[in-house]
């Protein structure tokens, strides 16, 4: 009797060892400093589903997508996986994800009130739900407090134009001691943001709009800091990151992502951000990432509630607000979850960040994203180096990417 | 005693097969199947489909394949007589009585042996405008030092003689052992007709240092037609793409556009371009001697 009751408890555990249902996960935006606090949520996440395993495997984002790729080459794809909004239509558009369809119209936990709006609507395609948000960041003003106070000029503000930031920069400006102004990076995403805020913007679709006197207004605003010598050229910069540069003090202001906080507490300077200056209207970044359910997977279910978890959990945001780990993209009515964010100081001025959600611009998404990027870059490449000018840059980008969208 | 037969055979089966085995899977398999992937179009996450000669005709106006090829050559045409001729002075220099000889055969030979990551890391710094060496030790010369990597017209050439430093080393083992199978008694000879060094090099050294000349010209080749380690590194193909070359531009349809089929097909023009280079160079090699 007693070796059967063995056996049957035996049996048992076998049993709910083979019931376990593992879902394969596959990050990049985790990097290295957060491992440690996605495992502990993996951890949370299944003691709350008893009977889910998740495993994990994160790659760098410039080699994510060429893994991931491979992998759903092999059929092997990961059941879970991130994507960002410019990739998320290649994958959506090739059939490669699952619709989040009943389970989320199903999920008690999930209203239209949970996730900020336009995070929610760029992972939806062709009227379909494939991705919840995960995090979403953008792009600020950051400057550097102490060089505005040796140079006299006032801090910038939220009503800043471009035209104040050009006369800043030139007071702040001693490249012969390598201190510049300003670094605004001249590609891709600073363009298609510039460009709208310069009444124009990169339009791929129905009609090709590039090359147009506003985004030539835009780009010559971009190049036109290197030109007056308060922006360093490539060949100043010498491979250093721009990042470094404003942290070693040599910058007075820095368009760059929220994503540099956690590095800049380092800076042994004042340092805050404000929201984007205008130019003739204001525009900021929009960057979001999703998870989201690879078609073949068989353990739909079971990776819809990692999904869920991932993207609504109040202890990923939690977790992710306390590391700084991008935001959580939770509607901003969420005080309760963001509040903490807003507390947490340097930068000071932390509404920027949600204030600047309010000119978010998407940038523009085609099928053949990467290599629509790709042309851009090359020819905003062209006329850093001086190769091209404007003009002939823009004319050269509309024409190659109505071929390539006609392709 | 000698093996015959059967026996034999399982022999040879067995020492080569480990490696012949690891071959047809990782060498030939991809390389038939890159064959048929350039008549289709793939991009991974759907499954290939047919695409006839398509690849071939947007390979003819694809204006970035063509600057490629362009940049390929040029440094081609300044690499391959640069390394030969460095390397055919290194070894004649070594191959004499020279003290410490095989310690600087050892420091000419050590940068072949090194990684080209390691390599191309390290000039990319010594190049750097603003923190490098090089134009520090120019500065103290009184020239002002371009701006190597970050100027489309320098980056080409810094690339060239980062390579060319990092192969003389080879070329001069190629040439020394060729060097070697020279009998002593020509140059005795020469010398007693009266011959000066340089006519000794001019019609005694090079004439018979042909066939390890040739073999080191289609092996330099075939290498700058490959170009890829030292680009990818120290520029990426900048900047404003003035160092863009063959296989980066594959590389890149491959893994960054997932055209795979498009990628196949630029490797097979690849493929064609270096065998009938290879090819043309061994039967002029044929006419010379």
């Amino acid at each position: 009797m007693k070796a059967f009751r063995f056996l049957a408890a035996l049996l048992l555990v076998a049993g709910l060892a083979f019931a376990q249902t593992t879902v394969n996960y596959f990050s990049f935006t985790t990097d290295q400093d957060h491992v440690p606090q996605l495992e502990a949520l993996i951890a949370e996440f299944e003691s709350q589903n008893p009977g889910i395993q998740v495993r994990y495997s994160t790659a760098p984002f410039a080699d994510y997508f060429t893994k991931l790729q491979t992998d759903f080459a092999a059929g092997n794809p990961p059941d879970v996986f991130e994507l960002n909004y410019e990739n998320f239509v290649t994958f959506a558009s090739r059939g490669t994800l699952a619709p989040l369809g009943e389970r989320l119209g199903a999920d008690p936990a999930i209203s239209a009130e949970t996730f900020y709006p336009a995070a929610l609507e760029a992972f939806a395609f062709e009227g379909v739900q494939y991705g919840l948000p995960i995090t979403f960041s953008t792009v600020v003003l950051f400057y550097n407090q102490d060089l505005f106070d040796a140079a006299g000029v006032a801090y910038p503000t939220d009503d800043w134009t471009w035209e104040d930031v050009m006369a800043a920069a030139e007071a702040i400006s001693d490249p012969d001691n390598r201190v510049w102004g300003i670094y605004q990076p001249v590609q891709f995403w600073e363009f298609y943001k510039v460009a709208h805020a310069a009444g124009g913007g990169l339009q791929v679709g129905p009609e090709i709009a590039i090359d147009t006197p506003e985004n030539r207004a835009a780009l010559e605003y971009l190049v036109g800091k290197i030109e007056a010598g308060v922006m360093p050229t490539d060949a100043q910069l010498s491979g250093m990151a721009n990042e470094d540069l404003f942290q070693a003090g040599q910058l007075g202001m820095l368009v760059s992502g929220i994503w540099m906080f956690e590095r800049f507490q380092q800076a042994d300077f004042a340092w805050d951000i404000v929201v984007e200056p205008a130019g003739e209207r204001r525009a900021t970044h929009f960057f979001a990432n999703a998870a989201v359910v690879a078609a073949p997977s068989q353990v739909a279910d079971a990776a819809y509630a990692w999904v869920r978890f991932l993207a609504a959990s109040p202890e990923v945001a939690a977790t992710r607000i306390a590391t700084n780990w991008e935001l959580p993209a939770l509607s901003l009515s969420n005080s309760e979850a963001l509040s903490p964010y807003l507390e947490r100081g340097a930068p000071d001025n932390r509404e920027a960040v949600f204030a600047s959600l309010a000119y978010a611009v998407t940038p523009p998404v085609v099928d053949r994203q990467p290599e629509l990027q790709d042309v851009i870059n090359q020819e905003l490449e062209a006329v850093r180096f001086g190769s091209k000018t404007v003009a002939q840059a823009l004319e050269s980008a509309q024409r190659r990417v109505a071929s390539l969208l006609a392709d | 005693m000698y093996e015959r037969g059967a026996r034999r055979w399982l022999v040879l089966a067995l020492f080569l097969g480990p490696s012949l085995l690891g071959v047809l899977l990782f060498v030939a398999g991809p390389i038939v199947a890159s064959l048929a992937l350039a008549f289709t179009s793939w991009d991974l996450l759907t499954p290939p489909t047919f695409a006839g000669l398509r690849n071939f005709d947007r390979l003819s106006r694809d204006l970035e394949f063509w600057a490629a090829l362009r940049h390929t050559v040029t440094f081609l045409a300044g690499y391959v007589p640069l390394v030969l001729v460095t390397g055919l002075a290194v070894a004649v220099a070594l191959n004499g009585r020279v003290p410490a000889r095989g310690a600087f055969r050892a420091i000419f030979f050590l940068p072949v042996v090194t990684s080209w990551v390691a390599v191309a890391l390290v000039w990319k710094w010594l190049l750097n405008p603003q923190f490098g060496l090089v134009n520090a030790w120019l500065a103290q010369l009184g020239v002002r030092g371009p701006a190597w990597l970050f100027d489309p017209g320098w980056a080409m050439p810094s690339v060239i003689m980062t390579s060319v430093w990092k192969d003389t080393g080879f070329v001069m083992v190629i040439l020394l052992a060729g060097l070697q199978a020279i009998p002593r008694e020509y140059f005795e000879a020469a010398a007693i007709d009266g011959a000066s060094r340089w006519q000794q090099l001019r019609h005694v050294t090079v004439p018979l240092l042909a066939p390890a000349i040739f073999f080191a010209l289609t092996i330099s080749l075939i290498n700058s037609f490959q170009v890829f380690d030292q680009v990818y590194v120290m520029t990426g193909g900048g900047p404003a793409g003035a160092t863009t070359v063959l296989v980066e531009r594959i590389v890149k349809q491959a893994f960054s556009f997932s055209r795979m089929g498009y990628a196949s097909a630029m490797s097979w023009v690849l493929f064609v371009l270096i065998f009938a280079t290879t090819f043309a160079f061994s039967r002029l090699q044929r006419r010379w001697s």
